[in-house]
């Protein structure tokens, strides 16, 4: 998959996804700076890391749909509970 | 950090734009803003990212336009800096966590058992630092050559198998890496040629040094003859050459002031001029870097207010500034300073370090460079190391100041006098510069030198990398901003066999880590190209092509007014 044109990493050039990838990863090195640990620390920022992320996504697909159908229904309880006749008047 | 309010985007159609030097850490508020009537009027005017110190209401003084700019970090890339030391601070209190508990082996300096109890020596952050960030991309600096360093340099190899604590020789060398850090402005540092060779007769004539001082019997006329030379170098009356250009500053101020004195500082000055500074025991004011404004305003209040307290006028002020900054690759506003200098009866020392031999149509440094006259500068100051490829440092002006230094520097009294190879390096490299060899050699090579800083600089610029600095300083101070950057771009550079100097903290503010070009005049066009082209290769591979701003063709056009304002208190 080569970047979009519009990517910086347009400029370079790569010969195939891995390249691609092995790049990205050591983007990812630079900018958080773990470029510059050594290897064992750099598997307990990742691992810390990906944790955190791999917890996130979890809790998000468990609590995020029970949350929001008690959100719908706690607002449809305040406005489903108004007569008719307001909206009539607004209009 | 670096935003402002007064970065923000300024409400209607009036774009301004904030002009100032540096950082607003460093700069403060004080600035002159620029209004551009021309940039699209609807669009809602984003923060103009760049920063251009155009020679603006003093035009008249400039011969030639004063273009001298320093591009706003961009918000984001400041935020990932900071979060990048962030992380690397973590990572550093967990090994020392480990180390003070004894499960890793600790391999720098520490209290020792005795000492446990007394007042810490290594807790402050700077140990913390070197400990734990600046070892580890360690193998960037204080690279051993065994080569002449000029526009090519031989590296030994070496490799580290504990991360940086200890290093091994392979025994291999890395030949012909194009020498991209070393001050040798205009390639005198050469083993071969005339300068060499005078070296070599005199050190057969007079040996290597006579272990004294100037004043007890290490004078020789080799050295009269330098001082005269130099003298006549600078077009002034007389002159003075000590061993060393980090004792020229910092024994010879505090000759010149003392108590009761007052000394305005650049906030960037070389830590020789702090420290000369303060070993004078005057008082010492730091105005914004090449900050006009803020330097009037001291000045202003210096004669206002004089002396705390004791309200008695200050016994003299000296004014301390620097040719070109090392750091920030800018160049003096001299025009100005010397404006200010003359309007409030100040004295004025310039410190030329780094721009004697590199700037000005004849090599003379900035007072050449702005054609103004050598005599309204009280202190010249300026050292042999970088364009001269020799060693030491000279103070110039009036008769009657270097009488007075003779007798009163702690450096002339006290140091012994310089080798005589090392002086006869400086005469024959200057005369080189002077023409006085009967070759256009020297005048040759100021001009590639100038040729060369123009095209790498404009080149630089275009490839989208931000530069830092003055059109016509040889330093070019490349930004990197992020930690791992510094470690990286000098690691892939010597890979592809160009040698660069990276910096970072505590010679640069903490987010402004960058890596610094030192142009010479022996960097021939093939030379630059190369590097220049290696440096897009690992500036794309780093993404270090941070630069928001168009290329513009023309700088100074769009500014129509221009209001200085002092928002300072
Ligand atoms: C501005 C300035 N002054 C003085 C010095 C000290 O000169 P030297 O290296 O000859 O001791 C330097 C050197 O780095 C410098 O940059």
């Amino acid at each position: 998959m080569p970047p979009p044109p519009f990517h910086p990493a347009c400029k370079m050039n790569f010969k195939n996804l891995l390249e691609y990838l092995a790049w990205l990863y050591y983007q990812y090195l630079l900018i958080t700076g773990i470029y510059v640990l050594e290897p064992w620390e750099k598997s307990i920022f990742n691992s810390v890391l990906f944790s955190a992320i791999a917890m996130v996504i979890y809790t998000s697909y468990v609590f995020v749909p029970i949350h929001v159908r008690l959100a719908l229904e706690f607002f449809s309880g305040i406005f489903g509970g108004q007569p008719e006749s307001t909206m009539a008047l607004m209009n | 950090m670096t935003e402002s309010p007064a970065t923000k985007p300024a409400d209607g159609d009036v774009c301004q734009r904030v002009k100032n030097g540096l950082n607003l850490e460093k700069n403060g508020v004080l600035k002159s803003l620029h209004r551009c009537h021309e940039q699209q009027p609807k669009h809602h005017c984003q923060p103009e990212e760049e920063e251009v110190h155009a020679a603006s209401h003093h035009d008249s003084q400039y011969n030639r336009p004063f273009l001298e700019s320093f591009e706003e970090t961009p918000m984001l890339v400041a935020v990932l800096t900071y979060m990048g030391y962030g992380i690397l601070t973590i990572f550093g209190y967990l090994r020392d966590f480990l180390r003070h508990w004894k499960i890793e082996r600790c391999h720098i300096a520490r209290e020792k058992e005795e000492q446990r109890d007394f007042v810490p020596l290594y807790q402050d952050f700077e140990n913390f630092y070197t400990r734990n960030l600046y070892m580890r991309i360690r193998d960037n600096w204080n690279r051993p050559i065994c080569s002449v360093p000029g526009a090519k340099v031989d590296l030994m190899e070496r490799t580290s198998r504990d991360y940086n604590w200890t290093f091994e020789y392979t025994g291999r060398v890395v030949l012909d890496v194009i020498n991209l850090g070393s001050y040798n402005y205009l390639g005198f540092a050469e083993n071969t040629g005339p300068c060499a060779d005078s070296a070599a007769e005199i050190t057969m004539k007079y040996g290597v040094g006579v272990a004294s001082t100037r004043q007890e019997i290490g004078n020789l006329d080799r050295h009269e003859e330098l001082e005269k030379l130099v003298a006549k170098f600078l077009g002034v009356e007389s002159a003075m050459v000590f061993g060393m250009g980090f004792a020229t500053n910092s024994m010879n101020i505090p000759a010149l002031t003392g108590k009761g004195c007052l000394i305005l500082s650049d906030e960037l000055n070389h830590a020789s001029l702090v420290l000369g500074a303060r070993l004078s025991g005057s008082t010492i004011r730091v105005f914004k870097h090449n900050n006009m404004q803020s330097l009037e305003k001291l000045l202003r209040d210096a004669i206002v207010h004089g002396q705390p307290r004791t309200h008695r006028p200050w016994k003299k002020i000296l004014i301390v500034v620097e040719g070109i900054y090392s750091m920030e690759g800018s160049i003096v506003r001299l025009p100005e300073v010397i404006d200010l200098k003359k309007r409030y009866r100040a004295y004025l020392y310039l410190d030329e370090a780094h721009s004697i031999g590199a700037l000005g149509s004849r090599g003379r440094g900035v007072v050449d460079y702005f054609g103004l006259d050598p005599c309204d500068v009280d202190v010249l100051m300026g050292t042999f190391t970088k364009s001269f490829g020799a060693a030491g440092g000279y103070i110039a002006g009036k008769w009657e100041l270097i009488e007075y230094l003779r007798s009163h520097s702690h450096s002339a009294v006290y140091a012994t006098s310089m080798s005589p190879p090392v002086v006869e390096q400086i005469i024959t490299s200057m005369k080189c510069i002077m023409g006085e060899d009967g070759t256009t050699i020297g005048c040759d090579r100021v001009r590639k030198l100038a040729e060369n800083t123009v095209y790498f600089r404009r080149r630089l610029r275009e490839m989208g990398f931000i530069i830092y600095g003055n059109e016509d300083s040889p330093v070019v101070p490349m930004m990197l901003y992020m930690p791992a950057k510094i470690g990286a771009f000098g690691r892939e550079m010597l890979k592809r066999n160009i040698g660069v100097v990276v910096v970072g903290f505590p010679a640069t503010p903490i987010i402004e880590s960058r890596a610094r070009f030192c142009i010479s005049a022996a960097h021939t066009k093939e030379m630059l190209d190369r590097a220049l082209s290696v440096i897009s290769e690992v500036g794309d591979l780093l993404q270090l092509k941070y630069s928001r701003r168009r290329i513009q063709p023309s700088l100074s056009l769009p500014c129509d007014d221009i209001v200085f304002e002092d928002i300072d208190d």
